[in-house]
């Protein structure tokens, strides 16, 4: 029996070895720098130093977590990168259906190709260059912020002294960069229902905020339910480089944007605490991991189409 | 467009949707008009009056700083060019071959390998070990120009949005070249590669203006200023006085009166500008390909 199913397997290999000469490049990128790393997650249990490596550093049980926890930073940071995540999915989600729904509603081609076009336009400008952005609104010095409320006679404000108001700062960042993409997406999806519905409603004598509110939106639901859900599963991740470069990596600011990727980054190029930086980096793995398998769960159970698999 | 006269309900929605896209709109190139304007003003108005939306004085003094002496910028924009070209080609050929094998239906094991690779957007080891991985075994930051393309080479979203393209592909195109004994590679590569074009230059676009756009590779595995991308040396340059006090000690300043503010708003400028100058043509592709993503969901 064993021999008959092994045979099988070295027939399939036999049959299949175009197909898996093809796949060899992309299997070994991802065991070189997905796989591998996943093996390297023994550091965050070892004292680790770079010349013992992997293998010949002391191991150290769960001590590098104990010192995480204590230490205090971890539960800021990540309060911090939950509460951001959740005001980015609610913010940018509102601001992109909203665009999509005018969008779709307007019958001005021009208009609607050259507004969409403005708003895409920010996706695809790199986080130096934002940060760039940043520097020239908020400085103290010289910001146009600053030389507006000079040229009103108003006080300056000095933003890089004020951790508070840039958690409203980062959300509008990241909307700005991001509700182009999104926007595309709703619109789409908005452009996919069936018109027929429409014609149907109007000669019912349903007025456009009826349509809009009985047609669209429900039939928007599949989607909304999907891009929050890729969303969840990324829930405990920063984006490093927005938060990075909008802030400049100021330590000012850190109380209210440090979140755990700036966090575990700065740890690592700046500290030799690799263990419990590797620890912090497999908490939060674990913890993204544990979001989406329930979070995808409960929708599986709901719908299994809107379910990621 | 559905209805031919106007409700007043319409109208309303008409005028309010107007008014948000237009503010929408103008928010998201502001920034853009301000560094531009920022780049061209003299530096002691800046210095004086701060930033503005209009210039208070024209000058082109700080683009004649950079291209005064312009070896370090066309450095790293040979450097940024040779990781786009080279990590778009590598990158978009192997995801496209991936994708190919798993839309395969007769392929078996596609199942398999396809949570083979989508298990790696669930979970990962985090970024020590892979930082520890690139640098102390693969040696990354003894090979820069590895270490800023082969990272990012394949991604599963995009993977995933050329496998379903391909899905679409009839059977019947790839079945008469087996017949014809058309081995695997030669049907990727004759009949779906040039099938599969709109999805590939969609894919093929995403991919460079990540590599354009990168600096966190450089970051983390250069060292060696001769070798920092565009938008790292961008990065130097906003951040770090050295990386101006060398432009303007070329240019024989002194510290004290160097131009520093236009500089580098004309930087971001100069890293930026291909992208703006390319957008209007490109952009359509960006929109299919996002489209086709969708449709996948």
């Amino acid at each position: 029996m064993e021999q008959r199913k092994r045979k099988g397997f070295f027939k399939k290999v036999l049959e299949y070895r175009q197909l898996l000469l093809m796949l060899l490049p992309g299997v070994l990128f991802f065991t070189i720098f997905s796989y591998l790393p996943m093996v390297g997650i023994g550091i965050a249990f070892q004292r680790f130093t770079f010349d013992g490596g992997l293998f010949h550093s002391p191991w150290v049980g769960l001590d590098n977590f104990k010192f995480m926890f204590l230490s205090g930073d971890i539960w800021n940071v990540t309060k911090n990168t939950l509460f951001y995540n959740v005001l980015f999915i609610l913010v940018n989600n509102f601001i992109e259906i909203l665009c999509a729904i005018i969008l779709a509603e307007i019958t001005n081609k021009h208009f609607k190709k050259i507004t969409q076009s403005m708003m895409f336009l920010p996706y695809f400008i790199s986080w130096v260059v934002v940060g760039a952005f940043a520097y020239n609104v908020l400085n103290y010095e010289s910001g146009s912020f600053n030389t507006l409320m000079k040229a009103l006679s108003l006080q300056p404000f000095d933003f890089y002294n004020s951790p508070k108001i840039w958690i409203l700062i980062i959300v509008m960042v990241c909307a700005w960069k991001n509700i182009g993409y999104g926007t595309i997406i709703y619109l789409s999806a908005v452009m996919g229902i069936d018109g027929a519905m429409y014609e149907a409603a109007s000669i019912d004598g349903a007025n456009i905020f009826q349509r809009i509110r009985h047609i669209t939106l429900p039939c928007l639901v599949p989607t909304i339910v999907i891009l929050i859900l890729l969303s969840m599963g990324s829930i405990f991740r920063g984006d490093f480089s927005m938060f990075f470069q909008v802030t400049g990596n100021n330590a000012m600011l850190y109380s209210t944007t440090d979140v755990i990727d700036t966090f575990v980054t700065r740890s690592l190029i700046s500290t030799s605490e690799f263990g419990m930086t590797a620890a912090a980096g497999l908490y939060q793995s674990v913890l993204c991991f544990v979001i989406i398998m329930i979070f995808n769960t409960l929708v599986k159970r709901y719908n299994k189409d809107y379910s990621l698999f | 467009m559905r209805v031919q006269r106007k409700s007043v309900s319409e109208r309303i929605f008409n005028i309010i949707g107007y008014i948000i896209l237009t503010i929408m709109a103008i928010i998201a190139v502001i920034p853009f008009v301000m560094i531009i304007s920022s780049s061209v003003t003299a530096e002691h108005t800046i210095l004086k009056y701060g930033y503005s939306l209009i210039p208070k004085e024209f000058s082109t003094q700080a683009y004649e700083k950079i291209f005064g002496f312009p070896d370090d910028v066309l450095r790293a924009y040979w450097v940024t060019l040779r990781n786009t070209f080279i990590g778009s080609i590598i990158g978009l050929f192997t995801t496209a071959m991936t994708a190919y094998v798993l839309s395969r239906t007769y392929f078996a094991w596609r199942h398999k390998f396809s949570f083979f690779f989508y298990f790696t957007t669930l979970f990962s080891g985090g970024i020590v070990p892979w930082y520890i991985l690139c640098v102390r075994y693969l040696h990354l930051k003894d090979m820069p120009m590895i270490a800023q393309v082969a990272p990012y080479l394949i991604s599963v979203f995009n993977m995933l949005v050329i496998k379903s393209f391909m899905q679409s592909i009839p059977d019947s195109i790839t079945e008469a070249a087996k017949i014809d004994g058309a081995g695997e590679f030669r049907i990727f590569r004759q009949l779906m590669l040039p099938l599969s074009k709109p999805v590939l230059a969609s894919i093929a676009l995403f991919i460079a203006i990540g590599y354009w756009n990168d600096w966190y590779l450089s970051f983390m595995f250069v060292d060696d200023a001769a070798h920092y991308s565009l938008q790292f040396y961008l990065y130097k340059i906003l951040n770090a006085a050295e990386a101006l006090a060398r432009i303007s000690s070329l240019s024989g300043y002194h510290v004290g009166e160097m131009p520093k503010e236009n500089i580098k708003m004309a930087m971001a400028v100069i890293a930026t500008g291909p992208i703006i100058l390319l957008y209007p043509f490109l952009q359509k592709y960006f929109v299919k390909g996002l489209t086709i993503g969708a449709v996948k969901g």
